[in-house]
């Protein structure tokens, strides 16, 4: 076993997971592929949504790839940082949203 | 900004060059050897097809310096083709037929004193014109604010570097300003009837990477160009040509300063495609150097690598003898391979 749980170089070998399992492997790479293509969205938009969830995820395999992907297909540095915005409030925002149990909590046992 | 070669940088001296990008700063960074990945797509030796395209670099002077400038061109510049060896073009251009496209390039073509003349004399001998552009030259002297105008009257096809449709990354990549000037001069154009599908003047513009990566994909780039130059600047235009940076020169220096020499070159090699080598440009186009040698391409031109054959100088120009020739390659070549490949006409897949 490497000394780190997240190793760079280990994102050019994401392929190699289809080794232990080919069938569910290829099968999700084939979808993965699909998925990404311009279609009702275009691969830039996509591009996009796939930083912004990379973030809320906190993959750091996504995040090095579109941080990449989504530069190289133009969209500026303020464009980027709004985009992870977006995952923080919705994170955030998610937290925060159970306030409203807690509250309702708080309200049904307080005297 | 100054050029390289102002700057005493060692990147300015071709042979530093080529040994950089054949072993990595430190002597010992090996990829695999472009001559191994040929061999193995059978395309090795690298022989040419017919020659069709003449291109003449007709001076290294240049209103901007780019960061990404693969001919270390600029203001400070001054190596400049004389009418001399203009004429020895001319002279080869009416006795091979087969060269029925000519494409001028510099630095900025424009800046050489007898580039009119020149143009004139090729259209006369009924070859299509192709005029490298950099679009600031038309707004940067009273001198050049007819040349819209003069492109129409002779029918030349117009290539123009836009890096991007934004100021940003335009500015970024080709100097302060030069995205509002590109903008006003690309307006200029269309006013004259460029970039109009029923006039037939050709207005192609060029996308280059504005970093350590490789364009993206040009049937998607264009198409959100042509929306965000029509939407924002109510500008038209014929095709984008996706071109990727080269490893020379100043985007060399750019990538070793920035610490993205090895990554850089690790794609390119990675992305390697056969079906681009076999297209690649070398293969039907000459390169003539501002003081007349003859190279396989502009990159080879500027890694001072001459032809591989007798007819190394405009005034030796034997087509039988460049066509039996072998093309030099090296590791640079990659940039013209990957992907979807590259060339002076953008992707060739």
């Amino acid at each position: 076993m490497s000394e780190h749980y997240y190793n760079s170089k280990d994102l050019a070998k994401f392929g190699n997971v289809a080794d232990f399992q080919k069938e569910l492997g290829e099968k999700f790479f084939s979808y993965y592929g699909e998925v990404f293509k311009d279609s009702a969205l275009t691969a830039r938009e996509k591009s996009l949504i796939a930083l912004a969830v990379s973030h809320a995820v906190q993959c750091p395999y996504c995040i090095d790839a579109y941080s990449s992907d989504a530069f190289e297909k133009g969209w500026s540095e303020g464009q980027m940082m709004e985009a992870v915005h977006v995952a923080c409030a919705i994170r955030g925002g998610a937290s925060l949203v159970h306030g409203v149990q807690m509250m309702n909590k708080v309200k049904e046992i307080a005297m | 900004m100054k050029s390289l070669k102002a700057q005493n940088n060692i990147l300015a001296d071709a042979h530093e060059q080529i040994e950089i990008i054949e072993h990595g700063i430190s002597g010992d960074f090996a990829l695999v050897p472009f001559q191994e990945k040929l061999q193995q797509s059978a395309l090795y030796p690298l022989k040419p097809a017919q020659l069709e395209i003449f291109q003449v670099n007709i001076g290294k002077m240049c209103n901007q310096t780019c960061r990404h400038c693969h001919v270390d061109a600029g203001p400070d510049r001054k190596e400049i083709m004389t009418t001399q060896t203009m004429q020895q073009c001319l002279n080869v251009l009416k006795d091979n037929p087969q060269l029925i496209t000519v494409d001028l390039t510099g630095g900025a073509p424009e800046m050489n004193p007898n580039f009119r003349w020149f143009v004139e004399e090729i259209k006369k001998l009924n070859r299509h014109v192709i005029v490298r552009c950099n679009l600031t030259i038309i707004l940067a002297n009273k001198k050049y604010s007819d040349l819209p105008q003069f492109y129409k009257q002779h029918n030349i096809g117009v290539v123009s570097s836009l890096p991007f449709y934004t100021q940003d990354r335009t500015d970024r990549q080709r100097g302060s300003g030069v995205f509002e000037d590109s903008i006003k001069a690309l307006q200029m154009l269309n006013e004259v009837g460029y970039g109009n599908e029923s006039t037939g003047l050709i207005l192609n513009l060029v996308y280059n990477p504005a970093g350590a990566f490789l364009p993206s994909s040009q049937q998607s780039l264009e198409k959100e160009y042509k929306q965000a130059l029509m939407q924002r600047y109510g500008i038209t235009f014929n095709n984008l040509f996706t071109i990727t940076n080269m490893p020379i020169s100043r985007y060399l220096d750019y990538l070793l300063t920035s610490g993205n020499y090895e990554t850089y070159m690790e794609k390119l090699v990675n992305a390697y495609n056969p079906v681009a080598a076999a297209n690649v440009m070398c293969r039907n186009t000459i390169s003539i150097g501002w003081d007349g040698y003859l190279y396989d391409c502009d990159f080879n031109q500027m890694l001072e690598l001459k032809v591989n054959c007798n007819s190394r100088h405009i005034s030796d120009f034997n087509s039988e003898d460049l066509n039996k020739r072998e093309i030099i390659i090296g590791q640079h070549c990659y940039g013209c391979t990957a992907g979807a490949g590259s060339s002076c006409g953008g992707a060739v897949v």
